[in-house]
């Protein structure tokens, strides 16, 4: 080998490095640090936070209650976003940010099939799992769109999905001829609510079964390998006999999925829907999941499990604003803050300043040598 | 670059004079709007042929053809701002609580939505033109920050009782020889509002800084190529950083003119506006990609979206969300077209 | 400064991570002079100068400018340009959405306005005086690439400056071109003007230029007055060897291959949608053959082709004697064709993965979605490639951004060969890596022909080309123009049918 042919392995692997530094560069390291945060914030200011308590809900039947089981709960939606998010960004190098707006078309769906077309209804007028059915496909469908968008058509995916963002609420309220059906039936709400006899929120086991769907998807087939390298080069990607377009359109696809048992799970807590509320500014929070977790935003190597974890922080977060009575509307001015505050933290130009500081003087020595 | 040299020099004096992207892109956007305006005169007849009814898409629309040109120039510079909807909220609802609970008049207020947008212009612009942030992360945030911060000022919607800007609200400025006479036979003519004149004073004076000043073609070069742009000693962070400023500012100014033309702040003001804009400035022929646009474009382009909403709403779907999902596939047709168009150029 | 100098660079260093571009070069250009700056791919010769011109931001050295007192800070090409240093880059650095005239103009003229009736007026007359077929009012976009390239100059010429950096600027231009623009560089260098001109032709070099700079893996060979340097020292000092060590990797494999059998690939008329004429082309068990012709003649185009990299419009294709459609690349691997891309940045190299993933991604992507590799079973694929090869990497899991040039373009070969093709595809293979791994890939090459593979092996340097190749197809203006073979295959021979006719 040539002299200028430094292996450059040697530099990233030496010792000097502080157990501190190589904490940082753990991808892991900025939503640990945040839960711990806001865990550590929580102790000091109010302990009872933490308490978990048994309580009988409106039917009679024991159910845990508690700040730390609300965040559980709570987070299912975004946690399942956010898994369908990571594998969008890490494939388009975008968002979709019309999930919201997807999820009411979900829900809509879901519930103009089980209320049977009617306002109200008491007895679900469809076998719900055959409802949620068709309320996946009109997601993964929608989902489709989306990703024929940023694929065939080479639509930044942030615009692509911009159409729906705006039309989604509008189809969602369309499909039900704008009324708000609601579903008395109490099996409905076993979803989005309790199962009989069991005092665990149900929303915490879907969640749990969709990430070990995702476990076993990463586990048993190719998706984090087609997904990362169609993300960070489709063009070798191509030439190795993949299909980049095929891939993000079915990681589309695969977010439109998530959309769907998020909009199922969000109306079964409910039993109803209001279009333009529903699961609003949810998008907001699934980009700032991802983004948590440590990926970037621009696409390629990902960590699913740095999103969930994103997630469950920002539910944490939300939880511990909503206890310093700061009103839901007003969320979104103090999220935009800590969006803005990540991005800058984590943008390559901030990030080589930092580290700029400490490199200098290891290349001046490299000049001498 | 080894492909395409070949073939390119076959075609080497072939289209020696060809229009530029902007000028077709215009000049279908113009096309559009005046075939869709005719099919609404052939086809609704009543109402368009009166000039008046043309005159209040201008009236109604004052607000967004300002924040639309403010969005053209950051997407020729190959960005988004997607803040200008919340920054319209934003501005409206300050202005109305300065005006109603403060004892403010409308030049302080005028002062409060232009400060605003600026402060919005220099953050954002900041952040994506020095750290190198994704424009629409930034924006998105903005968005938010501005809504947020609106239901923080007032969750209600304050109306506006101050008499010096009730008098400047509903100034009505004539148009000569386009009035038309009422059933009744009595003349009546034909107006503006005042948001109007501001307007197309933004839109001229934008045209102008588009068209003629080293600030306007370098927006240009750097959405063409900001690579090339460098090379060329622009100053790339600079002039995007004064494309976010511009547009926010102008975003403040529309959001003046929409206080102006509904007169009250309300937390609902403004919503869907960054839609409208990206929509308006995408039929109006700019390219999302960047280095192709024009302010006159995205007028026409405010002007074709809102005549074929009133289209769509004479044609009996005057729900609510027929609106939504007009402009929403106006601007799915035009986005194919153009990344249709883009596809083509670059396989030539 | 020295006397008559008008640029002087002093020990300039430049590090990107994992690799020392730079190390202390000098460089010094004399007034009216035209100075060749050489060296191959990756010697460093576009990251003096794009450091010259404020895209780079140097480590270390200073650089000295007449006019200016003290070190020049140049921080941008804006400064660049101020100090009186004007750039033609390789790569068209214009903006396509603009106006010719805007194009010549742009960022260097005073006022906040434009005044487009004399900026076309002046545009007009200098577009004129260099005879350059293009409109000032007219969308750059629209012009060819030489125009385009042409413009460039123009606008640079027109800068008044001292220094001019001409960098490979003819790559895209035809003969004429060429000659009008060496006229061009004549008049300017009577005007005083200095003049850096890098390219890799070398009849070019000795056609204009005075002095000669050689730079080898980041460092300063040397400086030469051209009289002293005959070209096949020149070339010795390029590459750091003189030619006879290289003489020995010749095998004589090239005799063994039987041309009655039935080719392993056969294609007859096959075109493709990035503008090649149909072309006929088969190869046989054991044999390696090659692609050769100037840059943009079209070699690559051919076997992309082949491996239905781009879409194919056209022909027939034969694996075996059996006739087979390769629409996609995927089509190609499962008939056991392999391809090692010319753009390995772009094209070939997944950049933050691992070397592992890197390596097992094709075989990966042929045993299909649903199977994926145990941890192990990868770990063991890659560890027998790394080894294999002496790829030099910290482990398997290291990204392969991080290693250089001629470990990535093994890690490449590595991926292809772990899919144990029948006939592989190299492009270019040795471009913009090191001369050990430039020798070793050849060797490689000729030993996989041993093992009764087929190769087909492009590379922009004929001698290479004759080393390893039994038999080549020579490509001008994207048409199969000729095949030698045998006695025929010499260097003069080559240039000849490269030339055409009209060679002299």
């Amino acid at each position: 080998m040539s002299p200028s042919v430094k292996t450059p392995e040697a530099k990233t692997k030496k010792p000097e490095d502080s157990f501190f530094k190589r904490l940082i560069r753990q991808q892991l390291f900025i939503p640990i640090a945040a839960l711990l945060l806001l865990v550590v914030f929580n102790l000091i200011a109010d302990p009872s936070f933490f308490t978990i308590s048994l309580k009988e809900n409106s039917l009679g039947n024991p159910v845990l209650s508690g700040n730390i089981i609300s965040v559980l709960d709570n987070a299912s939606e975004l946690v399942i976003l956010a898994i369908g998010m990571t594998l969008v960004t890490a494939a388009s190098g975008g968002q979709d940010i019309s999930v919201g707006a997807t999820m009411a078309i979900a829900g809509s769906v879901i519930l103009r099939m089980v209320c049977g077309g009617q306002i109200t209804s008491d007895t679900m007028q469809m076998n719900l799992f055959l409802a949620v059915l068709i309320g996946a496909v009109v997601a993964m469908l929608f989902g489709a769109f989306n990703g024929a968008l940023v694929a065939y058509f080479k639509i930044q995916p942030m615009v692509a999905t911009l159409i729906m963002f705006t039309a989604g609420r509008s189809i969602a309220a369309w499909i039900n001829n704008n009324q708000l059906p609601i579903i008395n039936d109490i099996a409905f709400k076993y979803a989005g609510t309790f199962l009989p006899g069991i005092p665990v929120p149900t929303p915490i086991f879907i969640t749990v079964l969709v990430i070990f769907i995702f476990w076993l998807a990463m586990k048993r087939t190719n998706l984090g390998l087609y997904t990362q390298s169609v993300g960070i080069n489709a063009n070798s990607s191509r030439l190795n006999g993949l299909d980049p377009k095929l891939i993000k359109l079915m990681t589309y696809v695969i977010l439109g999925a998530c959309v769907a048992v998020a909009g199922f799970i969000r109306v079964s807590r409910s039993g109803s829907i209001n279009y333009s509320r529903i699961a609003e500014n949810i998008e907001m929070d699934a980009i700032l999941a991802v983004a948590l977790g440590g990926n970037a935003l621009s696409g390629g190597k990902f960590n699913i499990y740095g999103s969930i974890l994103g997630a469950y922080v920002i539910q944490f977060l939300t939880t511990t604003l909503y206890k310093y009575n700061v009103p839901s509307t007003a969320l979104p001015a103090y999220k935009a803050v800590v969006v803005i505050a990540l991005v800058v933290l984590s943008s390559p130009v901030v990030r080589e300043k930092m580290s700029g500081l400490k490199k200098r003087p290891a290349k001046t020595a490299k000049e001498v040598s | 670059m080894p492909s395409g040299i070949a073939v390119d020099k076959k075609n080497r004096l072939k289209s020696r004079a060809a229009m530029s992207d902007t000028n077709l892109l215009l000049l279908i956007t113009v096309v559009v709007f005046f075939l869709l305006y005719l099919s609404a005169v052939l086809f609704l007849g009543g109402g368009y042929t009166k000039p008046q009814s043309f005159l209040n898409i201008l009236n109604n629309n004052a607000s967004l053809i300002v924040l639309a040109c403010g969005m053209s120039i950051v997407m020729i510079t190959g960005g988004i701002d997607i803040s200008v909807g919340g920054v319209t909220c934003l501005v409206c609802m300050s202005c109305a609580v300065n005006l109603e609970n403060q004892g403010g008049n409308i030049f302080t207020a005028i002062l409060i939505g232009l400060g605003i947008g600026l402060a919005f212009g220099l953050v954002q612009g900041f952040l994506v033109a020095y750290l190198d942030i994704q424009p629409f992360i930034v924006s998105l945030a903005g968005m938010f920050f501005a809504k947020g911060m609106t239901t923080i000022i007032s969750k209600e919607p304050v109306r506006v009782t101050n008499e010096g800007f009730l008098a400047v609200k509903e100034a009505r400025i004539t148009v000569p020889g386009l009035g038309s006479s009422n059933k009744l036979g009595e003349y009546i003519p034909a107006y503006v509002e005042v948001g109007v004149v501001v307007a197309l004073l933004v839109v001229l004076a934008l045209f102008f800084v588009l068209r003629w000043t080293k600030l306007g073609r370098a927006f240009y070069a750097v959405g063409g190529n900001n690579q090339s742009a460098n090379m060329l000693g622009i100053n790339v962070r600079r002039t995007k950083f004064l494309a976010h400023v511009l547009c926010s500012l102008l975003a403040g100014l529309g959001g003046i003119l929409y206080f102006l033309h509904v007169g009250s702040g309300n937390v609902a003001n403004g919503a869907g506006d960054e839609m409208n804009a990206i929509a308006s400035s995408i039929i109006g022929g700019t390219l999302l990609t960047g280095g192709v646009g024009n302010v006159l474009g995205s007028f026409f382009g405010v002007l074709s979206l809102n005549t074929i909403k009133n289209i769509v709403s004479s044609l009996g779907f005057d729900e609510a969300w027929w609106s939504n999902i007009t402009v929403a596939a106006m601007l799915c047709l035009f986005l194919i077209i153009q990344s249709v168009v883009l596809l083509r150029k670059n396989k030539k | 400064m020295q006397e008559g100098s008008v640029l002087e660079l002093r020990g300039i260093c430049k590090y990107f991570p994992g690799v020392r571009a730079l190390q202390d070069v000098d460089f010094t250009l004399r007034e009216g002079e035209i100075h060749a700056l050489m060296g191959e791919n990756g010697a460093g010769k576009s990251t003096l100068i794009k450091v010259l011109t404020g895209v780079y931001s140097k480590d270390g050295g200073e650089v000295r400018i007449r006019g200016i007192d003290g070190p020049a800070v140049i921080r941008s090409p804006q400064d660049a340009q101020n100090a009186g240093i004007s750039t033609v880059y390789q790569e068209i650095t214009l903006c396509g959405n603009l106006t010719v005239a805007e194009n010549m103009y742009i960022g260097r003229t005073k006022g906040a306005l434009t005044n487009w009736k004399k900026m076309n007026r002046d545009a007009g007359k200098i577009l004129e005086s260099l005879s350059i077929p293009a409109s000032p009012t007219q969308q750059l976009g629209t012009c060819s690439i030489a125009v385009q390239q042409m413009v460039a100059i123009a606008r640079a010429v027109d800068m008044e400056c001292k220094v001019l950096i001409l960098d490979e600027p003819t790559s895209s231009l035809d003969e004429q071109e060429v000659q009008k623009l060496f006229g061009l560089m004549r008049d300017l260098k009577k005007k005083g003007v200095g003049i850096i001109f890098v390219t890799h032709f070398l009849d070019q070099v000795y056609e204009v230029c005075d002095r000669i700079t050689v730079l080898r893996d980041g460092q300063l060979v040397g400086e030469y007055v051209i009289e002293d340097l005959p070209r096949v020292q020149l070339v010795s000092k390029m590459l750091g060897k003189e030619l006879d060590d290289m003489a020995d990797i010749k095998g004589d494999s090239t005799a063994k291959v039987d041309m009655t059998e039935t080719p392993v690939l056969e294609a007859k008329g096959l075109c493709s949608n990035a503008g090649i004429k149909p072309f006929d082309f088969s190869v046989r068990k054991g044999e390696v053959n090659g692609f050769t012709g100037l840059l943009g003649s079209g070699r690559s185009e051919c076997v992309r082709a082949i491996f239905g990299a781009d879409r194919v419009t056209g022909g027939a294709v034969k694996v075996e004697g059996k006739d087979v459609k390769i629409r996609k690349p995927l089509d190609a691997m499962k008939r056991g064709i392999g391809y090692l891309p010319e753009d390995r940045k772009g094209d070939g190299i997944v950049g933050d993965l691992s070397v592992r993933e890197n390596i097992i991604l094709a075989l990966q992507v042929m045993k299909g979605f649903f199977r994926p590799f145990s941890r192990a079973k990868a770990e063991a694929f890659a560890d027998e490639y790394i080894k294999l090869l002496e790829i030099k990497t910290a482990s398997s899991d290291t990204p392969i951004k991080s290693l250089s040039g001629g470990n990535q373009q093994k890690v490449i070969l590595a991926r292809w060969l772990l899919t144990d093709p029948k006939y592989l595809i190299l492009d270019e293979p040795t471009r913009g890596i090191d001369i050990g791994t430039k020798i070793e890939i050849q060797k490689l090459v000729l030993k996989l022909a041993a093992e009764g593979k087929s190769v087909t092996f492009i590379s922009s340097e004929i001698d290479e080309m004759l080393r390893t190749c039994s038999r080549l197809i020579v490509m001008r203006d994207r048409k199969a123009v000729g095949e030698l073979t045998g006695e025929d295959l010499t260097q003069t021979k080559i240039m000849a049918t490269i030339a055409g006719g009209e060679a002299k």
